[in-house]
């Protein structure tokens, strides 16, 4: 058997994410690499991989080209692998259309070639389901796996045409500028919740996060009060995170938003109202006011 | 403008019940438990009338795959401002691939010009419905959209990447799948729950479309997840950094 992975490369570095999901895919045999745009070497340096598809025309993930390039090579394949990014989780259902299989979002564990564990209803079950598809398209839950190293391999790459998407045309994209880690990569997180007040008071979660070289996050509710954009939220309608640390701010760890982080391994709580849900998974609580204990915490670090 | 939007919507647990797992692990708890409408397919909804409202639409169907009980989805739909709906009768849970097959067959005869619809379900979270019909039906997508423009037979949709936000144009026909921000849903008024229990409600049998419905996975067993124990309370920031460092360990 052998594996195809979708694997996203990032200003030349390949993502977590994406290491994770050749590690998960290591599990059913040899592994392939499929890289869209530039950043074929840093896939081919990947340990595990034994063959690095190129498609360097490729650069902006459209998932029509991309999901009729992936189906094209798919007869050769066991398994096809992505991340479950926004990019695998465009790309791979719409494969998994082409081919006319059942895909399996999420996957946090894999029992065996056809069996794997995935949580549904907002990580409240957890779901083992036996795919009697012939190629498996898969999703992997990057904290849910030890990622592989990014060198170590030396993979052979083989460079393929891009097929063109006449039905969807890339028109721009708009990325947060940032110098801190990714959320779903940072050893450390600090979230800000609705106890936050407003998008201003998000200033004082930075010294700390620069102190820790942390990840700045936020709940749906400060996301959808307007003090954090989108992509900073954390939980099963945003990101999932599993970091060494992660503290949480005046937030009052909704079902939701638990579903995003209560696989990290240590986790904080700093909350005015004792009762709040968020202590039930913390490991440790501080029960006070945020805009007190924020500047003491900076002072303490 | 005579485009059709169709928006297929699901019959889910509300999203404020705390589910709980069977006891047997066949499956969670449905039986006397609180349903409603998909929240993000509520969104669709929304942004279908929106679309309609504008000018860029003619006329909004609402179409879902369940049971009788599923109505009741058909209904808040129109008394948001669905024109009419349509429910395709089956008692079985069908998965994505195979309600894909099914909601083809209905775009097909329809001639829908757009499909919006959320982009997943609060209860198996597949997120996978709209990006395997778009592919069936060999038409372009547009997931996870914050902001959706029709204009001069295209539509722009503007999509959550994991870094910010990327905008694609699509050539119609084409499906839309809602995220979180793209709109707040309106209330349903009473008087427009009124009104929509008049309007027309269409059903089918999911036999009489002769598409495949089988599932491919089985579902082995359903657990709960392991509970995280409760930790301690400590009194000061400074008590923390201690315990941080010299407890766990992890700074």
């Amino acid at each position: 058997m052998t594996a195809l992975v979708l694997v996203e490369v990032e200003n030349g570095a390949v993502r977590q994410a994406s290491r994770s999901a050749v590690a998960a895919a290591s599990r059913f045999g040899a592994v392939d690499a499929i890289v869209f745009g530039d950043g074929a070497q840093a896939a081919a340096a990947l340990p595990g991989v034994t063959r690095v598809l190129s498609v360097p025309g490729l650069v902006n993930d459209l998932a029509e080209p991309a999901a009729d390039l992936l189906a094209a090579r798919a007869k050769d394949y066991s398994h096809i692998v992505a991340a479950a990014s926004a990019t695998g989780k465009n790309i791979l259902p719409r494969l998994a259309g082409l081919l006319d299989v059942q895909p399996i979002p999420d996957v946090v564990e894999i029992k065996d070639a056809d069996t794997f564990v995935r949580p549904i209803y907002a990580g409240n079950a957890l779901a083992t389901v036996r795919s009697a598809d012939s190629i498996k398209v898969l999703t992997i839950r990057g904290s849910n796996f030890d990622p592989v190293a990014a060198e170590g391999g030396s993979a052979a790459i083989e460079t393929i045409e891009a097929p063109t998407s006449e039905k969807s045309v890339f028109v721009k994209v708009e990325l947060s500028a940032s110098d801190r880690p990714e959320l779903e990569s940072a050893r450390v997180v600090i979230s800000g919740g609705k106890g936050m007040k407003d998008a201003a008071n998000f200033k004082l979660l930075e010294p700390i996060a620069d102190k820790l070289n942390a990840a700045i996050g936020a709940s749906r509710a400060a996301v959808d009060s307007g003090f954090a954009p989108n992509e900073m939220q954390v939980g099963q309608t945003g990101k999932i995170v599993a970091p060494e640390l992660y503290i949480a701010v005046g937030l009052s760890g909704a079902i939701q938003h638990l579903a995003g982080m209560k696989d990290s391994r240590v986790i904080v709580a700093i909350n005015a109202d004792p009762e709040a849900p968020i202590f039930k998974v913390a490991d440790y609580g501080i029960v006070g006011d945020l805009f007190e204990v924020l500047p003491e915490l900076e002072k303490a670090l | 403008m005579t485009m059709k939007v169709l928006v297929p919507v699901k019959r889910v647990v509300d999203y404020n019940v705390k589910v709980r797992v069977a006891a047997d692990g066949s499956g969670v708890e449905t039986q006397g438990v609180k349903m409603s409408m998909n929240p993000f397919d509520e969104i669709a909804v929304e942004e279908a009338v929106r679309l309609r409202e504008k000018g860029a639409a003619k006329e909004v169907v609402a179409v879902t795959i369940g049971a009788q009980a599923a109505q009741d989805v058909l209904r808040t739909a129109m008394a948001m401002g669905a024109d009419r709906a349509i429910l395709v009768r089956t008692d079985d849970a069908l998965e994505p691939r195979a309600v894909a097959n099914v909601l083809k067959a209905i775009a097909t005869r329809e001639e829908a010009g757009l499909i919006c619809m959320g982009k997943q379900a609060i209860d198996d979270d597949m997120n996978a419905t709209g990006q395997i019909l778009a592919a069936k039906l060999g038409w372009p997508q547009g997931t996870f959209a914050s902001a959706v423009t029709v204009a001069d037979g295209r539509v722009e949709v503007a999509r959550e990447i994991d870094g910010g936000t990327e905008v694609v144009s699509l050539t119609l026909p084409a499906v839309v799948t809602a995220d979180l921000r793209l709109n707040e849903p309106r209330y349903a008024s009473l008087p427009n729950i009124m009104k929509a229990r008049k309007k027309p409600l269409e059903t089918i049998e999911i036999d009489s479309l002769g598409v495949d419905t089988a599932s491919r996975l089985t579902v082995v067993s359903v657990a709960e997840p392991s509970e995280r124990k409760e930790g301690v309370k400590v009194n000061s920031a400074a008590e923390l950094v201690e315990k941080l460092k010299t407890e766990a360990k992890v700074i």
